[in-house]
C-alpha cells in the first residue's frame, strides 16, 4: 500500500473535523426544530417542515450551488453580512461545514423527532402540574427522554457528513490541504491513472471510521438504554 | 376549597360547556367515559385552555378569557394524579418524589418527605428505579409525588382503575389517610360509584360535556340504583370481633353481623347489594340465613318501578329494594317495624 501524503492526512483530519463541527453546530438548532415540530402547533408548520426536509430530496449539488449564490460575494448573506464583516466563507473549510450541516440537518431533526414522539405526553403534563415551567420541562423531561434520538441523529449526521461530496465540492472546492475531504480526495485519485491504490487506501480509512462510529453508537445506545 | 367554573371548550366535534360552583374538600366528579370529566379537569389544571369562560379557585381568578388572564400551570399549584402513574422513567423513586417539592416555593413546603414516606409506606423504595416497582407501589409514589408538591388542590383522574380490587382499597386508604393528614382538598374523578362514595362527600355529575347535577355520594347511589342489577350498594365499615362456626362475627353499630367472607383483620369494608336483603313482616321461627335484624323503615323511595326501602337499625342505615307488590303486601311505609334477612354469604369484602 502506498504511503499517504501530507495532503491525504489533512483530508482525513479535515473530514473528521468538518463532520464533527457540523454535527455540534446543528445539535441545538436540530433539537429546537424537532421540539417545535413535535410539541407546538403553529401556523406555517408545514412550510417549516418543507424547508427543513428540502435538502433531503434536492440533489446535493443543487444545495451547494444555492449556498454558493447565498454566501458568495454578491450573495444575499455573503454580500450584506459576511463581506462587511470581512468573513470569507466560500472555498474555505467553513463552507464545507455549512454544506455538511445543511445536507445533514433533516436527518438529525428526523431522528430527534422520532425520539420525542415516543415520549409519553402524560409525563410532560405531570411535570407541568408539579410546578415545572415550559423550559424546565424541556430540560428535565424532554431532553433526557429524547437522548437516544439525539445520539442517533448526531451519529447519522456525522456519518452523512463524512460522505458529503456534492454540496461541498461546489461551495468549498477541492483544494488539497485546505478543503479537500476524503471523498473529494478519492474522487481526485480515481480521476487520473495510477491513483487506484491511493483511492482504495482512502476507502479503507473511510470504512474504518464508519465502523468505529457505528460501534460507538451501539455502545452509547446501550448505556443510555439502561438508564432511560 | 371553593371552586367556580364557567367554561366552554370545543375539541373537534366534542363540546364542553360547564358551569358550576362547589365548596368542599372531598369532591367527586362522576360520569360515563367520554363525558368530559378529564377535559374539565385539564382546563382547571391549565393543561388545556378554555375557548372562553372564567375559573375561580378560592376566590382567585386563575382564568378569565375576557380579561385575557391565564395563570400558567405551575403557578396554579394544582397537582394531578392520573390513571397511569406517569413516573419519570429516567429518575429514581426519590428524585420522582422530590420533583414537585423542589419546585414549590419554600414557604409552601409543609408536607415533607420523611413524614410522607411513613404515611404511604414507601420508604424502602427510595433508591430504586421506577421500572422495578409493582403497580400499587407506582401509584403510591405518584400520589406521594403529587402531595409533595404541596398543591392547594389535588386532582385524581381515575387513579385506581389500573389496579386490582384488593390493591384498590388499600390505595384508597393511603390516599384518604394522606389527604386527611395534610388537609389537601381533592377532586376525585371516577366512573365507579363505590370508589366515589368511599372517597367523596359531594359529587358533580358530568354528562355529555355538561355538569348536570351536584349531590351527595349517597344521593348519587340512590339515583343510580335502578340502572344496576345489584341495585344500591350498601357499604359497611365493620369491626371484627371473633370467629364462630367458620364465619366471622363483626360489630355493626349495636348489632352483630355473621359474614362468611371475613378475614382476621380488625376492620374491613363490605359491600352488600340492596337486592340481597329480604324483608319479613314477622319474625321467622327458623331460617337458614344467619343475619336477622329488627329495624324500622326510615324512608321509602321510588326507583325504576321498584321501591327502595331505607332501614334504620340502631344508628346504622341499610337500603333494601323490593317490588311494589311486595311493598303493598308487607305494608311498607315510613315508621313500620320490620325484619331484614341477610345471608352470611351476601357480603363482599372490599379489601
Amino acid at each position: 500500500m502506498p504511503g499517504f501524503t501530507a495532503a491525504d492526512y489533512s483530508a482525513i483530519l479535515l473530514s473528521v473535523k468538518v463532520a464533527i463541527t457540523a454535527t455540534l453546530l446543528s445539535l441545538p438548532a436540530g433539537f429546537a426544530v424537532a421540539y417545535l415540530m413535535t410539541f407546538i402547533s403553529f401556523r406555517g408548520k408545514i412550510v417549516l417542515d418543507g424547508i427543513v426536509n428540502l435538502p433531503l430530496t434536492l440533489p446535493p449539488v443543487v444545495v451547494g450551488y444555492l449556498l454558493l449564490l447565498l454566501l458568495g460575494r454578491n450573495g444575499l448573506i455573503g454580500g450584506t453580512l459576511l463581506q462587511p464583516l470581512g468573513i470569507e466563507v466560500i472555498f474555505t473549510w467553513k463552507a464545507a461545514v455549512i454544506a455538511t450541516a445543511v445536507v445533514g440537518f433533516p436527518l438529525m431533526v428526523r431522528s430527534i423527532r422520532v425520539g420525542m414522539e415516543a415520549i409519553d405526553r402524560g409525563l410532560i403534563q405531570a411535570s407541568r402540574t408539579l410546578g415545572a415551567g415550559r423550559l424546565d420541562a424541556v430540560i428535565t423531561v424532554i431532553l433526557p427522554l429524547s437522548l437516544r434520538g439525539i445520539i442517533a441523529g448526531s451519529v447519522l449526521m456525522f456519518a452523512r457528513g463524512l460522505g458529503e461530496f456534492g454540496a461541498t465540492i461546489v461551495v468549498a472546492g477541492n483544494i488539497p490541504g485546505v478543503t479537500q475531504t476524503i471523498p473529494l480526495a478519492i474522487y481526485e485519485y480515481a480521476g487520473y491513472p495510477g491513483g487506484e491504490a491511493m483511492a482504495m487506501a482512502l476507502c479503507g480509512v473511510s470504512i474504518a471510521i464508519s465502523v468505529i462510529v457505528l460501534i460507538s453508537h451501539e455502545w452509547i445506545g446501550r448505556r443510555t438504554g439502561r438508564t432511560v | 376549597m371553593k371552586l367556580s367554573m364557567g367554561v366552554y371548550k370545543r375539541f373537534g366535534s366534542f363540546q364542553l360547556d360547564a358551569d358550576f360552583e362547589i365548596d368542599g374538600d372531598r369532591i367527586g366528579i362522576f360520569g360515563p367515559s367520554g363525558s368530559g370529566k378529564s377535559t374539565l379537569m385539564g382546563l382547571l389544571a391549565g393543561l388545556h385552555r378554555p375557548d372562553e369562560g372564567t375559573i375561580l379557585l378560592n376566590g382567585e381568578t386563575i382564568f378569565d378569557s375576557r380579561k385575557g388572564l391565564n395563570v400558567p400551570v405551575p403557578q396554579r399549584r394544582i397537582s394531578m394524579v392520573f390513571q397511569r402513574p406517569h413516573l419519570f422513567p429516567h429518575m429514581s423513586v426519590k428524585r420522582n418524589l422530590l420533583y414537585g417539592y423542589r419546585r414549590c416555593p419554600s414557604d409552601c413546603r409543609t408536607i415533607r418527605l420523611e413524614s410522607l414516606l411513613e404515611v404511604l409506606q414507601i420508604g424502602h423504595l427510595l433508591d430504586r428505579g421506577v421500572a422495578h416497582l409493582s403497580g400499587g407501589e407506582r401509584q403510591r409514589v405518584a400520589i406521594g409525588r403529587a402531595l409533595l408538591s404541596n398543591p392547594r388542590l389535588l386532582i385524581m383522574d381515575e387513579p385506581l382503575s389500573g389496579l386490582d380490587d384488593s390493591l384498590k382499597f388499600q390505595i384508597i386508604d393511603f390516599i384518604k389517610n394522606a389527604c386527611g393528614t395534610y388537609r389537601i382538598p381533592y377532586l376525585f374523578i371516577s366512573h365507579s360509584q363505590v370508589e366515589t362514595r368511599i372517597m367523596t362527600d359531594r359529587v358533580l355529575i358530568v354528562e355529555g360535556g355538561r355538569v348536570t347535577g351536584l349531590m351527595t355520594a349517597d344521593e348519587l347511589a340512590r339515583a343510580r340504583m335502578k340502572d344496576h342489577i345489584a341495585g344500591y350498594i350498601n357499604l359497611l365499615k365493620l369491626r371484627h370481633i371473633r370467629n364462630v362456626h367458620g364465619m366471622s362475627v363483626y360489630e355493626w353499630g349495636d348489632r352483630q353481623l355473621f359474614i362468611s367472607a371475613g378475614e382476621d383483620r380488625p376492620e374491613d369494608i363490605f359491600e352488600l347489594s340492596s337486592a340481597e336483603i329480604i324483608l319479613c313482616k314477622r319474625h321467622p321461627d327458623a331460617i337458614s340465613a344467619r343475619n336477622l335484624l329488627r329495624c324500622r323503615v326510615s324512608d321509602v323511595f321510588e326507583t325504576g318501578g321498584r321501591l327502595g326501602v331505607e332501614l334504620a337499625c340502631g344508628k346504622e342505615r341499610l337500603v333494601a329494594e323490593i317490588v311494589r307488590k311486595a311493598g303493598e303486601d308487607l305494608g311498607i311505609r315510613k315508621g313500620v317495624k320490620i325484619y331484614a334477612v341477610i345471608k352470611a354469604t351476601a357480603f363482599r369484602r372490599l379489601r
